[in-house]
């Protein structure tokens, strides 16, 4: 279908036939986080490029070097009948040689330099409409704050919208487990007093979408991110930074203009109170079980306000996700735990860090019938 | 021959111990400074840590071979490839090299041991004791888990701030009675290479010294075996990237032990800072692994394909520019950190470049076997094994070159295929035709080439099933250091091939080892010169006697040894002076049969000196041996020692300082006031 993805597709061959892979069968999966297939239209295409220019390249240059030196070893070994005696041509060097095997694989090195360079620069171009989003990595999840007035500051967390056909620019920090997200590093570049722990570095990778980018703790990161064609298209943090490494991923949800806006105007909405059943026990629950020191619902009843009134989001606590929204999500904890899923979202209350080692969230011994209680509650936030 | 006579030792040292003298024996090996017996205890240690760091490999492969991995947990993985990384780069393939320079060298350019014989013996203790140092941690709360490139600041808050998970490794614990105070594993990382790194200085130093001064007469520079050059390079690369880690580990110990700040972007530090002095470093010490190796090879393949080192200059020049180009190209370790476009296009065109340097060798190498007779013995396997697969991990390195497309690369797979290339196919294949070359020589017997032979295809086979499926597997979106991976994202079949992969590596090794024991005592023996070598090496004894020659030798030639045995007849015709082990040729003994030597190991007197006097008209005097010490040993051991006392807390913390310091100190005092030969030990005589 598209040019790039045959070359693509022709490389990984190329590849196989160089291990004298005969034929892969399964695999075991659909490649969803295949960087050699780009989807269209986004950063990626223009890197995958880049790779199908040095590819074969490369391949040129190591069947001449391998065939080289399969030619002298077949040709030049030693022989039994060979008299010993006779040496071989005494050759020290060849001086016009020299200076070719240094010309030749410079100049190609030009060909490929030129486009690299052209393209580290058009990387950095950003659209003027670009949609921004601020991206907060922690240990080990990521929170998404769209940022531009028209999205209205709505927060989400391990799935990202995006609109197809625009070009969104990622603001990207890594705040500390313990730090609300709503610290903003940029606005304190020395650091507020009193900050004891701080971010790791994080690295935003969506293969089929753009390279990587590190998230520096103390610094803000952009990279930009777009595609033509409506998908899910899977993340990972790519760079080593703890216990939950392997466990944080997050996805790229590509939506119509239209479907995305309306996403948007939905989770815009605050959270329904609850007033009867199980689910209000929970909702009780979420706030004498602590909960609610570290998550935000937006529209959530304040102990001790009036009836009716309810604390701003920017208000609330940050350090963990914002849940407000939470069944919108298809997945949660980094990404491995299915939402829809009531035995997932039961194991996880029961024991974070057994679902996912390294889990930041404390593994507060609930009950099951504050289990129960929880679940009915969060079964709400749509 | 003579020998080293012993005798009591006199009474007017001024050392509190009794100098030992004894030049045999089990104790002898702690207190040799003979450069050859360093170089087999270098040997020897750098193999078992490798082993270790293949276990340890195992380990990894073991839970990577099918997904949702249960071999090990997440914090024991992390620990495992941290581990791997430290051991294989700081405790294998270094000192590996370390090994072949030090029993090579002073051989190679005809001299009787390193300039500074006890310096050399307190580089390897103080090598030892830094392993052992960082390995304790085990005991201690848990190996270094912050990856080997202790990126901060995950070195300093570590992977589970707050605990949930492995809170017994970053809360405080006590055991054997000391409290040891929470989060130490990255400060045994920090002070462990901080330990080594002080072995690598003293090493580089000793080396630079020996190769500008201890040179015979006659050889100058380029006149000097390519491995020499190499060891040159290489030397320096230590001495000016040593410092760079050393400071930044300096620093990430101040920041992880007593609230230094220099990393923590909360107090105005910067994680960044420690990414490109670790890097500065780093790229430097990628030609400290694969340079020895380099050499290694441009010493092998002319000798099996009996014809000189195509392209000598080149080789050399292109070597000496790697090692400067090589301070140029750090930051592409770093293309995705956000530089910005100037600083990735500057480090994307160096890291270009350096491929041009390497692709000189790659090309004289294959020039050199070109119209040869190729003797495809073990090393010469060895050595082609290097061309050939080094060059892959070349051409993917030129892949990382072009920044864009590193974005999708850097911290996957494909970077772990890459690095392997070069590191495993290039470096330790190198290594390896090394030993297989040079054992005779150690040894006075040959290594088995059938089992040698064993060893390379089934190395060749397992090292290409473990490690190029990786390139596939980065490609297809694998990132490195994951403990698990899920299933359903392409990657189980060539995880499961580069797990089997990596256990036919280990049968490899196994075969390797068994050959090296086994050949100790049973190879055939090998004379002088079993390989019809060129350099001069090759010309004294195998073993060399501890004083490697009773006549320095002249030097001539740049192959020395060659020219020696097939001078140069009237126009360019060049025919051999029948002699030595080398086989083939009448009243030669073909490698690998008994040769009929007058001597019982091996240790003839090499043919060449008698038959061919004129040529040795070398400097002839009494030779005058420093004498073995407990002093490198002392001071070796006290750095450890003092390094605990940053581990442990108050009060015991400051025994450990103490102590420490006072090995240290009093080691290097016993040191500077003992005579370098003892009065009483006779010298060797003429």
């Amino acid at each position: 279908m598209r040019a790039h993805r045959r070359m693509s597709a022709w490389a990984t061959v190329v590849l196989l036939l160089l291990l004298g892979g005969c034929g892969i069968g399964d695999t075991g999966g659909d490649l969803a986080l295949n960087a050699l297939d780009p989807a269209p239209g986004s950063p990626a295409v223009e890197l995958d490029r880049l790779w199908d220019l040095v590819f074969p390249i490369a391949v040129g240059v190591f069947v001449l070097v391998q065939t080289l030196i399969l030619v002298a070893v077949f040709r030049f070994r030693r022989r039994k009948d060979d008299d010993d005696r006779q040496l071989p041509k005494q050759v020290a060097g060849n001086t016009r040689l020299e200076v070719l095997w240094t010309i030749i694989p410079a100049v190609v090195l030009v060909f490929v330099a030129i486009p690299t360079v052209q393209t580290i620069f058009s990387q950095n171009e950003v659209d003027d409409d670009a949609m921004n989003v601020r991206v907060i990595a922690k240990q080990y999840w990521f929170e998404f704050e769209y940022m531009d007035e028209a999205q209205g500051g709505v927060v989400t967390a391990t799935q990202l919208h995006i609109p197809t056909g625009r070009e969104v620019q990622l603001h990207m920090q890594s705040v500390a487990v313990n730090q609300a997200s709503s610290y903003d590093p940029a606005a304190f570049p020395d650091g507020p007093t009193g900050e004891v722990a701080q971010g790791v570095i994080h690295n935003f990778w969506v293969p089929r979408l753009a390279g990587k980018t590190y998230i520096v703790p103390g610094h803000t990161r952009t990279m930009k991110l777009s595609t033509t064609e409506a998908g899910l298209y899977l993340g990972q943090c790519a760079e080593f930074c703890g216990l939950g490494h392997p466990n944080m991923e997050f996805s790229v949800l590509a939506e119509d203009p239209a479907t995305f806006d309306e996403w948007i105007a939905a989770q815009a909405d605050p959270a329904e109170v609850v007033d009867e059943g199980l689910a209000a026990e929970g909702q009780q629950l979420f706030n004498d079980l602590t909960c609610v020191q570290c998550h935000a619902i937006e529209g959530y009843p304040a102990q001790g306000l009036p009836d009716g009134e309810v604390v701003p989001l920017d208000e609330q606590a940050r350090i963990g996700p914002n849940l407000t929204h939470f069944n919108t999500r298809d997945k949660f904890a980094g990404n491995i735990l299915e939402t829809e899923s009531d035995d997932d979202l039961r194991r996880w209350l029961e024991n974070p860090q057994r679902e996912k080692p390294g889990a930041q969230m404390p593994n507060l011994n609930l009950r099951p019938d504050q289990i129960d209680a929880l679940v009915a509650y969060m079964r709400t936030l749509d | 021959m003579t020998t080293l006579a012993e005798r009591p030792s006199a009474s007017r040292s001024r050392s509190p111990f009794r100098r030992p003298l004894a030049e045999t024996g089990l104790g002898s090996w702690f207190t040799t400074v003979d450069h050859k017996r360093i170089g087999i205890l270098y040997f020897v240690s750098a193999m078992v840590f490798f082993v270790i760091g293949g276990v340890e490999a195992l380990l990894i492969r073991l839970q990577l071979a099918t997904p949702d991995g249960q071999v090990l947990t997440i914090d024991q993985y992390n620990q495992i490839f941290t581990m791997h990384g430290l051991t294989m780069v700081f405790f294998a393939v270094m000192p590996l090299g370390s090994a072949f320079f030090n029993y090579l060298l002073p051989l190679m350019i005809g001299a009787r041991d390193v300039a500074f014989p006890r310096l050399n013996a307190f580089s390897y203790w103080v090598f030892l004791a830094a392993g052992l140092f960082i390995y304790s941690s085990v005991l201690l709360g848990g190996m270094p888990d912050g990856g080997w490139f202790g990126y901060a600041p995950l070195s300093l808050v570590g992977g589970d701030p707050l605990g949930y998970t492995i809170g017994d490794a970053t809360t405080t614990q006590t055991i054997a009675g000391n409290t040891v105070a929470e989060g130490q594993r990255m400060v045994f990382y920090s002070l462990g290479l901080q330990i080594a790194g002080i072995a690598s200085l003293a090493s580089a130093v000793n080396f630079i010294v020996t190769i500008l001064n201890m040179r015979a007469p006659g050889m100058t520079l380029m006149r000097m075996p390519v491995f020499v050059w190499m060891i040159l390079i290489v030397s320096f690369l230590m001495l000016f990237a040593m410092p760079v880690i050393g400071v930044a580990l300096w620093e990430l110990m101040m920041d992880t032990s007593f609230g230094a700040n220099f990393f923590d972007p909360a107090q105005g530090g910067d994680p960044v800072l420690w990414q490109h002095m670790f890097w500065l470093f780093g790229h430097p010490e990628v030609y400290i692994l694969i340079l020895p190796a380099f050499g290694i090879v441009s010493e092998i393949l002319p000798v099996f394909s009996r014809k000189p080192l195509f392209g000598y200059t080149a080789i050399v020049f292109s070597g000496i520019a790697i090692g400067f180009i090589g301070w140029g190209v750090w930051a592409h370790h770093m293309f995705a950190v956000g530089l910005g476009p100037v600083a990735n296009s500057a480090f994307g065109l160096s890291t270009m470049f350096i491929a041009v340097p390497t692709g000189i060798k790659i090309f004289n190498w294959i020039g050199t076997m070109w119209d040869g007779r190729l003797r495809l013995t073990t090393p010469m396997l060895f050595s082609i094994g290097l061309v050939a697969m080094f060059t892959i991990g070349g051409l993917s390195g030129v892949t990382h070159a072009v920044v864009p497309h590193n974005w999708q690369q850097t911290d996957t797979y494909y970077v772990v295929a890459h690095f392997h290339y070069v590191l495993f196919g290039g470096a330790i294949f190198g290594l390896m035709a090394g030993a297989y070359y040079w054992y005779p020589k150690a040894t006075g017997r040959l290594m088995n080439e059938r089992l040698g032979k064993a060893h390379f295809w089934i190395q060749l086979v397992g090292f290409n099933l473990t490690f190029a499926p990786h390139h596939i597997l980065g490609l297809n979106g694998m990132p490195r250091r994951v403990a698990t991976y899920e299933d359903g994202y392409g990657w189980n079949f060539w995880n499961l091939v580069s797990t089997v992969g990596a256990f036919v590596i280990a049968l490899g090794v196994l075969v390797f080892i068994i050959n090296l024991v086994i050949s100790y005592k049973r190879g055939a023996e090998a004379g002088p010169d079993p390989w019809d070598a060129r350099t001069v090496e090759w010309l004294t004894t195998s073993p060399p006697p501890p004083h490697n020659w009773d006549q320095v030798p002249n030097i001539r030639a740049r192959d020395e040894l060659w020219q020696r045995k097939y001078p140069t007849q009237g126009q360019r015709e060049q025919v051999r002076v029948p002699a030595g082990g080398s086989g083939e040729l009448e009243g030669d003994v073909a490698p690998g049969t008994t040769a009929p030597t007058e001597g019982t190991t091996g240790a003839t007197q090499s043919p060449y000196t008698i038959s061919d006097p004129g040529y040795d008209k070398g400097v002839r005097h009494d030779v005058h041996m420093p004498s073995p010490s407990y002093y490198p040993l002392i001071a070796a051991f006290g750095l450890p020692i003092a390094a605990y006392g940053v581990i442990f807390d108050q009060p015991a913390g400051f025994v450990f300082y103490a102590v420490g310091a006072l090995l240290v100190l009093g080691g290097l005092f016993g040191w500077v006031l003992e005579p370098p030969t003892d009065p009483s030990a006779e010298v060797a005589h003429q």
